[in-house]
């Protein structure tokens, strides 16, 4: 699988929050990320990553440890300080998106990426209806045809198991669950080679979770979607992932074959981790 | 009756103006301006402040035309300043040069220079005075002439004239947020459209030139708890600046054009998140107005927050609060509107139609 | 200025040279940027924000003493806003002010385009409430102007959207949005749907005044302008078929609908009474063979 060229690529991010200063600059293990001297937060320090075709990368961590704020980095919803991401059906992978405009970054965003955020607040507008709302992500991407849209998004509703008569309902009128998979139905509507899911089953009931995620997986395996999953939660990772990464204080610690860590975790913390698990 | 064009708009409005001098003009006895300005003094004040234009014998007309309608005599004032050019603009002149009336400060039992009252209502018993039913001229003049024989020969000797700032104590201690001095020409709200996210001097402008109600209502859900503030009034000042525009054939020399009055506040709104130092919301505003000097500095110091308050959202704060622009917009609501109207019941019964007609089906 | 104004008090056209000046300025430029709102210093009127303080400022700083004004509201030159704004401009211009279109040089107008055609050597000033087209996509000046900029119009197409997926139709009553020149949506301010196509390659000049939201923008002559709807779904006017001017018989213009108390019975006057006028004295005159109505 390493072979092939990655979809999307991340080399040295970094996302401080605060000035830093010589001490923090110097050391790199720093307990939370937080600088003792200037107080600064490296809430993402000097992380790279690549992401294949068709698989699935979870990011693992506990709160705080930068896995969000990295997802939120390459969604443009948080400004990194430093690094570079590339994608490889954006300008043959030589831009750094992590400096696009405002308008390439709306490009990217409505056909080279989706994201499904923990608060589906964040991904939906509640006070109109889910047809709308999907219809938001094809009318960015150029769409005009007004019964077209009607019948993609009635589709992509019964893709994520919503009966289609609720397409004119507002998503403030659902439960949790159907909240996400509206927000996941939204995400995919224009076919996008990369989806960026953050802690998108916490809040919800366990069965309801295990739908959600048993959803998640088969559209990955119908439409050939690189997902990047971060989750707080390893058995989340656990199922989902192919390859996984384990954050701690905004640096990645180790990174592997999901089995493989899960079998043979070599940092104290992802063996703490795993041990819990079990 | 439908809903017909007003026809006959001419003679309509004449008769309209008439009824208005009818109703201003009621009873035997005319008001004079001079009594207004005298006696109304607050209110001038009020007007003043919220037209941005200082000027007590046309806030006093003002009023005398439009019955006594704040937002009225408001309106009046800024339009007839549209009509005049500016040719000076003042000197920068600063509060510690204030002749003081009146100054407190709740921070400190004891200032330097002493709490100075002054005229105020705190501390009057708001009851009705009946004996002010009956009040004549003549009785009036007798309490003027016994209260001015009761003050001190030589108020200066009592009282100091001007007073050091009370913050500049605790400046001088370290304890007071450190700012940059900003010296760059100020943005002039009343010639450009506000600029946005607006500079500090368009937000002081603004919420000066705001109406009382509003500033206050503002300032109070913040205080209350939909902001962060919990102000304590450094200092409030009330007393009089001398204003002075450059001499044209000689840079160094001045014009004295003549005394305001104002009312200026330092509030201590505590440290923010992250700071150090106690941070200040500034409030100045034309004439006698605690209350909106003190919720001025209250939204002052709230809009420099990144918080998720209404208070701290700037173009809610500042693009709401203008006497002219709320009125303006909410009486507009009395035009016609029936083209628009039209246009909305030719959707509304088309709907109609085809739901009778899907339900027919 | 030959002309003696009626106010010796005030200025020409009340406002003093400069403001005038400096609005010309924002109205070249919103002639040189189709469509872009132009902010500009709104200056306080004589008359209350949101009753015409935009257009007036407008017509105030771009009259003359020799032209002739026409004021409308609602299409009527009687109604008594058109009637105060009027006075207001004559009484601080001493300017000819007529009902018909034709003889106009300026046209200040609320809420209508008149029926008949406008030339070049006319201008329309339209007054605007509203005059951003994304402010139902977010309520802060910061965020709109950068959606202007990035030309992102998504928000309006959704609530375009949303409307035809609840309502069944796409099409505001009025104020529907247009996009300008290929460039800029915009509020063509509360003008029935009916009079919408009248702004696209027109003669005259059509400028937007928004007094109390302090900015302009116009559409010069022979510019395209397109209402907004989806492929499937054509721009539509409103119905105003098989309707007919009580007074003058005309069909095909925008009505005002009126009630007759007594017999409970609907009529329909043409919204534009200027136009109605005309027609029916022409109609007169030709009854008695004293001319032509063309």
């Amino acid at each position: 699988m390493n072979e092939r060229t990655p979809v999307m690529e991340g080399r040295h991010i970094t996302v401080r929050f605060g000035p830093g200063c010589p001490y923090c600059q110097e050391h790199t293990d720093l307990e939370k990320g937080r600088c003792p001297v200037c107080h600064t937060i490296w809430g993402v320090r000097d992380v790279s990553f690549q992401l294949y075709p068709g698989e699935i990368l979870g990011i693992v961590g506990e709160s705080g440890s930068g896995k969000s704020t990295l997802l939120k980095t390459l969604y443009f919803d948080q400004p990194a300080t430093s690094g570079e991401a590339t994608l490889t059906m954006y300008q043959n992978g030589k831009a750094n998106i992590l400096e696009a405009s405002s308008q390439q970054r709306r490009y990217l965003r409505n056909h080279l990426m989706g994201m499904v955020y923990q608060n589906p607040m964040l991904g939906l507008r509640m006070n109109i209806s889910s047809g709308a709302n999907i219809a938001e992500k094809l009318i960015a991407a150029g769409s005009r045809n007004a019964g077209r849209m009607i019948d993609r998004s009635s589709r992509l509703l019964e893709h994520v198991e919503i009966p289609v008569e609720r397409l004119r309902d507002q998503p403030r009128v659902f439960s949790g669950g159907m909240q996400q998979r509206v927000q996941i139905s939204k995400a995919i509507a224009n076919n996008p080679p990369i989806l960026l899911l953050d802690e998108v089953t916490t809040g919800l009931d366990l069965s309801v979770q295990a739908k959600v995620l048993d959803l998640i997986r088969t559209i990955q395996q119908e439409l050939g979607i690189a997902m990047m999953i971060v989750s707080h939660d390893l058995s989340v990772i656990r199922m989902m992932s192919d390859r996984t990464m384990v954050m701690l204080g905004g640096r990645v610690v180790e990174e592997g074959l999901t089995d493989q860590i899960l079998e043979d975790p070599l940092h104290a913390y992802t063996q703490t981790l795993v041990s819990s698990l079990l | 009756m439908g809903y017909v064009a007003v026809t006959g708009g001419q003679e309509a409005i004449q008769a309209s103006i008439q009824l208005l001098k009818e109703y201003r003009s009621k009873g035997e006895r005319p008001v004079g301006l001079q009594v207004l300005r005298d006696r109304m003094g607050l209110l001038i004040d009020r007007i003043m402040s919220e037209a941005g234009l200082y000027a007590p014998d046309y806030a006093a007309l003002a009023l005398k035309q439009c019955e006594g309608s704040p937002e009225e005599a408001v309106f009046l004032l800024r339009a007839y300043r549209s009509t005049l050019p500016r040719n000076y603009t003042s000197r920068t002149v600063s509060g510690d040069q204030m002749h003081i009336r009146r100054r407190i400060s709740s921070a400190f039992k004891d200032i330097p220079g002493g709490q100075i009252l002054g005229p105020t209502y705190d501390y009057v018993h708001r009851l009705l005075d009946f004996g002010l039913l009956e009040e004549t001229e003549g009785e009036l003049r007798q309490w003027r002439q016994e209260f001015e024989a009761g003050l001190p020969a030589s108020p200066e000797g009592e009282l100091p004239d001007t007073a050091p700032r009370v913050l500049d104590l605790l400046r001088a201690e370290g304890l007071i947020e450190q700012v940059e001095e900003d010296h760059s020409q100020p943005c002039d709200v009343t010639m450009e459209k506000l600029p946005l996210p607006a500079p500090r001097s368009a937000i002081l402008q603004t919420l000066t030139r705001a109406d009382t109600g509003f500033v206050s209502g503002l300032a109070y859900s913040d205080i209350r708890g939909f902001g962060m503030s919990h102000p304590t009034i450094g200092e409030l000042r009330y007393g009089s600046l001398e204003i002075e525009v450059d001499y044209p054939l000689d840079e160094d020399a001045a014009w004295y054009v003549g005394d305001i009055f104002v009312t200026e506040v330092e509030g201590l709104m505590g440290t923010r998140a992250g700071g150090e130092g106690i941070g200040v919301g500034y409030g100045c505003v034309i004439g006698r107005n605690d209350t909106k000097a003190i919720a001025m500095s209250v939204l002052d110091h709230a809009l420099t927050l990144q918080i998720d308050s209404p208070t701290s959202d700037m173009e809610f704060v500042l693009l709401h609060g203008d006497c002219l622009e709320m009125n303006g917009f909410i009486s507009h609501l009395k035009l016609p509107h029936y083209v628009t109207f039209q246009s909305k019941l030719d959707s509304l019964r088309k709907r109609k139609r085809r739901l009778e007609d899907e339900q027919g089906n | 200025m030959s002309k003696e104004t009626k106010r010796g008090d005030y200025n020409f056209a009340f406002l003093d040279e400069g403001s005038k000046r400096e609005i010309r300025r924002a109205v070249l430029h919103a002639i040189a940027v189709p469509g872009y709102q132009v902010p500009f210093g709104s200056r306080e009127l004589p008359i209350g924000r949101g009753w015409g303080t935009g257009g007036i400022q407008l017509t105030m700083s771009l009259i003359g003493p020799d032209d002739t004004l026409k004021v409308i509201d609602q299409g009527n030159d009687d109604s008594v806003n058109a009637v105060s704004i009027k006075r207001l401009i004559c009484d601080t211009t001493g300017v000819e002010t007529t009902t018909d279109t034709a003889r106009a040089d300026i046209i200040q107008s609320r809420h209508r385009i008149p029926e008949e055609p406008l030339r070049e050597d006319q201008v329309l000033v339209l007054q605007v409430p509203t005059p951003e087209p994304l402010r139902s996509v977010d309520p802060h000046e910061e965020i709109t102007r950068q959606l202007h900029a990035d030309g992102e119009y998504t928000g309006i197409w959704v609530n375009l959207f949303e409307q035809l997926l609840t309502r069944g139709s796409p099409f505001r009553g009025a104020d529907h949005p247009v996009l300008v020149d290929g460039r800029y949506v915009m509020n063509p301010s509360p003008i029935p749907r009916y009079d919408n196509p009248k702004l696209h390659q027109s003669q005259c000049l059509y400028l937007f005044g928004a007094g109390r939201e302090k900015k302009i923008y116009a559409v010069p002559p022979h510019t395209d302008v397109v209402s907004l709807a989806f492929e499937d779904y054509p721009f539509q006017q409103e119905d105003l078929s098989g309707r007919k001017c009580r007074l003058c018989g005309a069909e095909n213009v925008y009505f005002d609908e009126i009630f007759d108390a007594g017999t409970g019975e609907r009529y329909y006057q043409c919204s534009d009474t200027g136009y109605c006028l005309k027609r029916r004295s022409a109609q007169a005159s030709q009854e008695k063979g004293e001319g032509t109505y063309e």
